[in-house]
């Protein structure tokens, strides 16, 4: 079976334009923008309701989350899973669908799955630190213009290309 | 017209759901290759589609709020923690130009047939149980250089939310001018065909 041709990406305009547009949908049919981040402590929390009751009810930071007692009762988890449809649908519409692990031309797979959870670490921390992520922060903050994710988008642009920099070897 | 409504379905909420995994999977923004060239300065499709997308939002959210149809000040904005958001923002930047993803794109990615995303995953969960035990020592730092709540950058600077849009918007077209200059020096954008052929 030979692979479909891929089709090209939409450009930055149009793709920028329809994520605006479904980022102010959400503000007002929710009141609130799109999100991600808090989707993983959700679950989190919960796994750690499972696995260590006590010790994820004491904790000052996941006892906060366990209001809703089970990630299908957030908003977050029903957004996701629509992200996860939408991707899907769209790279097999567009023939983008592929079975990978994507590296740069000079890692391996072996290093690519290391550097893929170190930097999932960080960004683990980072988004619990920051209290969200690149959409709830970034793009949600934005716009309704907080001051806080202007704070945030210029901290993470600043110790991306910082970081690529030392380390641009992993991709480029 | 009375925005923001108060109890979206789940219909509704999976349906915004798929047109952004829809539009972050159409951009590119699905593939950390693509995401991490922006850092590299080579692809600047993460600074275009961001802003536009925060212009475009910062737009109908301001017209609707002047048709009087929207209760802005019932609308999420996040409070500033200075270092918190400052070294967390930071941490994100550093984990997205080594982890090759952010949140939100791994989710995206993953269900576009990278296996790669699920690592990021697995560190992610594992960075969040560390905050959890930290959370205690790191409380303090909420404390200083915390904001007024919802405070915006109008509310900041007293300038009216009209010259604001203006100013961003101006700043997205500068973005567009300078993403092109380096871009055209430095290997250019990366394309689904050079994903799909691994070049």
């Amino acid at each position: 079976m030979t692979e479909r041709k891929p089709r090209e990406f939409f450009p930055p305009l149009a793709a920028g334009a329809g994520l605006g547009l479904t980022l102010m949908g959400m503000f007002l049919i929710s009141g609130h923008g799109l999100g991600a981040s808090g989707f993983f402590t959700n679950m989190l929390a919960w796994l750690g309701t499972l696995a260590a009751p006590d010790w994820t009810e004491m904790n000052s930071y996941l006892g906060n989350y366990l209001g809703a007692t089970h990630p299908m009762n957030s908003w977050l988890s029903w957004e996701l899973a629509g992200a996860a449809i939408g991707g899907l649908a769209g790279s097999l519409i567009a023939g983008r669908f592929r079975f990978k692990i994507e590296r740069g031309p000079h890692t391996s797979a072996g290093a690519r799955m290391g550097f893929a959870v170190g930097g999932g670490i960080l960004s683990g921390f980072g988004a619990s630190l920051a209290g969200g992520c690149t959409s709830s922060l970034g793009l949600s903050g934005g716009a309704v213009l907080a001051v806080a994710s202007f704070v945030f988008l210029i901290a993470f642009f600043a110790a991306g290309l910082l970081v690529a920099a030392l380390a641009g070897r992993i991709w480029q | 017209m009375n925005f923001p409504l108060e109890n979206p379905g789940i219909l509704v909420l999976v349906l915004a759901g798929v047109l952004f995994g829809y539009f972050i999977e159409s951009a590119g923004l699905s593939s950390p290759r693509k995401l991490t060239a922006q850092f590299a300065l080579r692809d600047w499709t993460v600074f275009r589609v961001m802003f536009v997308a925060i212009v475009v939002a910062a737009i109908g959210l301001w017209l609707f709020d002047v048709a009087g149809w929207l209760r802005f000040d019932a609308l999420k904005i996040p409070t500033m923690f200075f270092w918190a958001m400052a070294l967390g923002g930071a941490l994100l930047g550093a984990g997205m130009a080594i982890g090759g993803y952010c949140p939100g794109t791994s989710v995206v990615g993953l269900f576009a047939g990278r296996l790669d995303a699920l690592f990021f995953m697995l560190g992610m969960m594992i960075g969040m149980t560390v905050f959890a035990f930290s959370y205690d020592s790191l409380e303090p730092l909420y404390q200083i250089g915390k904001g007024p709540a919802g405070q915006t950058l109008s509310g900041l600077t007293g300038l009216p939310t009209w010259l604001w849009l203006l100013v961003l918007a101006g700043m997205a077209w500068g973005g567009f001018l300078l993403g092109t200059w380096f871009e055209s020096r430095r290997g250019g954008k990366i394309s689904a065909k050079d994903l799909a052929s691994g070049s």
